[in-house]
């Protein structure tokens, strides 16, 4: 009994000497985006709290909280997890602060690469890559003779015959839900048609010209080979979709292959389900997607205490070794040690093919957030192209007027 | 109540109606006057894991030294109102300029953000609140003819739908109207059309917030009208009964000018919350087809990264003119009427 006892005591003595990291004091408070890699990431970062106070706050309303909750002094959260997109704001509203000291004193472990800096300082710490890519179903295109798509046109050519044969009415799926998702799902298209955003060296809107249109007609091809709720499906929508077996070929995000793959659903969809790079537009030759980081950054308006608390715990997590080993079916880590599964394909080739990051501008979420809501009557067939484009630059004007950019 | 007393017995609502509504509004109203100061932006290196570049921030030390100096932003006057994502006077005069039909003019109005909101504001007023009151009036009119044995569960039974919180409501009839949930996919059999989608249309994602609606508002004229048929006294009705009156003419003659104070109260707040609509279009996710004014102050306060205050500010002051506008007729003849009670 007294053995056993021992052994016990050892072993929980053991594991958190192990874990901790000798933090005495100070309170960690951490909003993240709600998914299973951040989640695992957030995990590991607790075992190490040591006597520090530890919350966490995991929400996919993550972007609607971030900046009131740092502007506060003290702040709500002392750490964001935040990626190329959601960074923007904070350092708009000067709302983070710079980590030299703290990668300096704490950082060991954590790789050069994993440091995004801006201007020389470092505001964030990456820890892993995200991209959207194409998933098909194996079997599906096998028994129709088609091969794996490399471009839109080929996933058009495919869907096409995929519906002609009788087997799935809607094999395509994207998620075009109305707002950030469809966003999103121009920004990528637009940049695999090398356009830009903005006319270089100024945050005039640059949307409607000839690349723009071409963007638009392809969204619009796919969106008709698409569920036709697909106005209102995010990403968990046509998740479902494709472990219900009405989908073909799909373009998701990187980090929920691991929910794709895992043992709940039909086997057989889930076995024949595969991975591949993004997909090129128009006779591009980088992807049209964009490529994401996922980071964590620190509230300025909080103890220095605070932050060197929330630093090391995060910085165990940054650079820990056996997390990635373990959790390496959930993301592509940027942490020293990852090896790539298959579950890594989508980002790796992305990188491979030259993808382009999602640009981290101080103007461009307005100008997400324009097109998220002007481009839907093109996609009802109430509007040209044209007439879309320009109401997105309008719109785009407008608020970046309000906001001083212009 | 004398007038002192009534001073007293209201000064606690008054108080917390000046502080928690007055005060917001009119800061709203002071916000929608001014848009941030002019973004002083700065070219820098920027890396990240997949390489650096050069691009541009915002610089933090000017951007503070301004804003401490001038908190409240840039003065703007009426800018932001009549920008184009606001009254777009200046599109507006424009299009009427370019356009050769009427009908191209209308379009293009309807085409921006402000007006196309409006529109399906004024037509779910339109649509929800008769019906709304027509129905309720209906329903109650039938619960009180109904034995008073099972009259406790039905009327129970008939303000489920103001029980349940709207987003759950919309989400339960957004499941339902799938193009496999049980609606969708029964039309679509009954169309014969695998296409339909009473998502992925404009009007009949109009038309389904519309029914949402109403079955939403019901309940609560319902409930209204049912405590006020209460009231009716029974000897003018027998009265009626002995003079043969049908039953139609008796709810015209003595029923309906009984309770018709009642029935302005209900169509004003019916009026009030309607204009208002905002859940149902989230529930549905029906963003892309129906916008109304107030999912407009939302999403310039929260679906963007920036927070746009100066703009959700001005949309917030239109609709309370807009709802201004709208009672104003109930409003004057209450008011008519108060004075010749008086």
């Amino acid at each position: 009994m007294r053995k056993i006892l021992v052994t016990l005591l050892f072993l929980l003595f053991g594991t958190s000497a192990y874990a901790d990291c000798n933090i005495k004091s100070g309170s960690i408070n951490i909003l993240a985006n709600d998914f299973p890699a951040l989640r695992t990431f957030v995990e590991t970062s607790k075992q190490c709290k040591g006597s520090a106070d530890f919350k966490v706050t995991h929400s996919s309303e993550h972007n609607k909280i971030a900046v009131p909750a740092l502007t506060a002094n003290p702040s709500e959260f002392s750490a964001r997890i935040a990626a190329n997109s959601s960074i923007v704001p904070l350092m708009n509203q000067d709302l983070i602060r710079p980590l030299d000291d703290l990668v300096k004193k704490y950082g060991k472990g954590i790789q050069d690469s994993q440091l995004i800096t801006i201007d020389g300082k470092v505001m964030a710490v990456a820890f892993m890559a995200n991209t959207q890519h194409l998933y098909y179903r194996e079997d599906v295109l096998k028994d129709l003779g088609i091969a794996v798509p490399k471009t839109y046109e080929e996933v058009v050519a495919a869907s096409e015959k995929i519906r002609a044969s009788g087997k799935m009415q809607y094999p395509y799926a994207a998620a075009y839900k109305a707002g950030w998702n469809l966003a999103e799902e121009f920004v990528n298209m637009y940049i695999g048609h090398g356009g830009e955003f903005f006319k270089s060296g100024s945050a005039e809107p640059n949307v409607n010209n000839a690349k723009g249109v071409a963007t638009l007609n392809m969204l619009k091809k796919l969106s008709e080979l698409s569920n036709p709720d697909y106005l209102t499906h995010d990403s968990e929508a046509i998740k479902v979709e494709w472990e219900s077996g009405n989908v073909a070929l799909m373009t998701l995000w990187a980090s929920r292959s691991g929910t794709l793959l895992d043992d709940e659903g039909d086997a057989n969809i889930t076995k024949a389900t595969k991975l591949t790079g993004p997909a090129t537009v128009g006779g591009g030759n980088i992807p049209a997607a964009t490529l994401w980081w996922d980071g964590f950054t620190l509230a300025k308006n909080r103890s220095d205490a605070d932050a060197e608390a929330t630093f090391r715990a995060l910085a165990h997590a940054a650079s820990n070794k056996k997390m990635v080993a373990d959790a390496a079916d959930q993301a592509v880590w940027l942490v020293e040690g990852f090896v790539p599964g298959p579950k890594s394909i989508g980002v790796i080739e992305a990188v491979k093919m030259g993808a382009k990051p999602y640009p981290m501008l101080p103007q461009m979420g307005l100008m997400h957030g324009a097109l998220g809501s002007e481009i839907v009557e093109f996609l009802q067939g109430k509007e040209s192209a044209e007439q879309a484009l320009k109401d997105v630059e309008a719109a785009y004007t407008s608020k970046a007027k309000e906001q001083g950019f212009l | 109540m004398p007038n002192k007393t009534f001073f007293w017995f209201f000064l606690p609502t008054g108080l917390a109606m000046v502080l928690f509504i007055g005060l917001p509004i009119i800061s709203t109203g002071v916000q929608s006057f001014y848009a941030q100061h002019d973004q002083v932006v700065k070219e820098v290196k920027k890396c990240d894991p997949f390489g650096c570049t050069v691009s541009i921030v915002v610089d933090n030390e000017e951007t503070t030294k301004i804003r401490e100096a001038k908190p409240l932003g840039k003065f703007n006057g009426f800018g932001t109102y009549v920008d184009r994502n606001h009254l777009a006077t200046e599109e507006i005069k424009k299009f009427w300029n370019e356009t050769e039909t009427f009908g191209e003019f209308v379009d293009q109005v309807t085409n921006l953000p402000f007006y196309k909101a409006l529109i399906f504001t004024l037509t779910y007023c339109i649509f929800v609140t008769p019906n709304v009151l027509l129905l309720g009036f209906i329903i109650a009119l039938s619960l009180n003819a109904i034995s008073r044995k099972i009259r406790g569960p039905l009327i129970f039974g008939t303000i489920l739908p103001m029980i349940v919180t709207p987003l759950v409501g919309s989400l339960v009839l957004f499941w339902m109207i799938d193009s496999q949930g049980i609606i969708g996919a029964n039309i679509q059999n009954l169309m014969n059309d695998p296409y339909l989608s009473l998502k992925s249309s404009k009007t009949l994602t109009w038309i389904t917030i519309i029914i949402y609606g109403i079955w939403h508002h019901s309940p609560f004229a319902f409930v209204v009208f049912y405590a006020a048929l209460q009231t009716v006294p029974q000897e003018p009705i027998e009265a009626a009964i002995i003079d043969g009156a049908s039953r139609f003419q008796r709810i015209k003659h003595i029923v309906l000018p009984h309770i018709y104070p009642v029935v302005t109260f209900v169509a004003l707040i019916s009026l009030m919350d309607n204009f208002r609509v905002f859940e149902p279009i989230i529930g549905f996710s029906a963003e892309g087809s129906a916008q109304s004014l107030s999912w407009l102050i939302y999403d310039n306060l929260v679906n963007e990264e920036v927070i746009l205050f100066g703009s959700a500010a001005a949309t917030s002051m239109m609709t309370i003119i807009g709802i201004a506008i709208l009672l104003a007729p109930v409003l004057v003849r209450t008011w008519k009427e108060f004075k010749t009670a008086r």
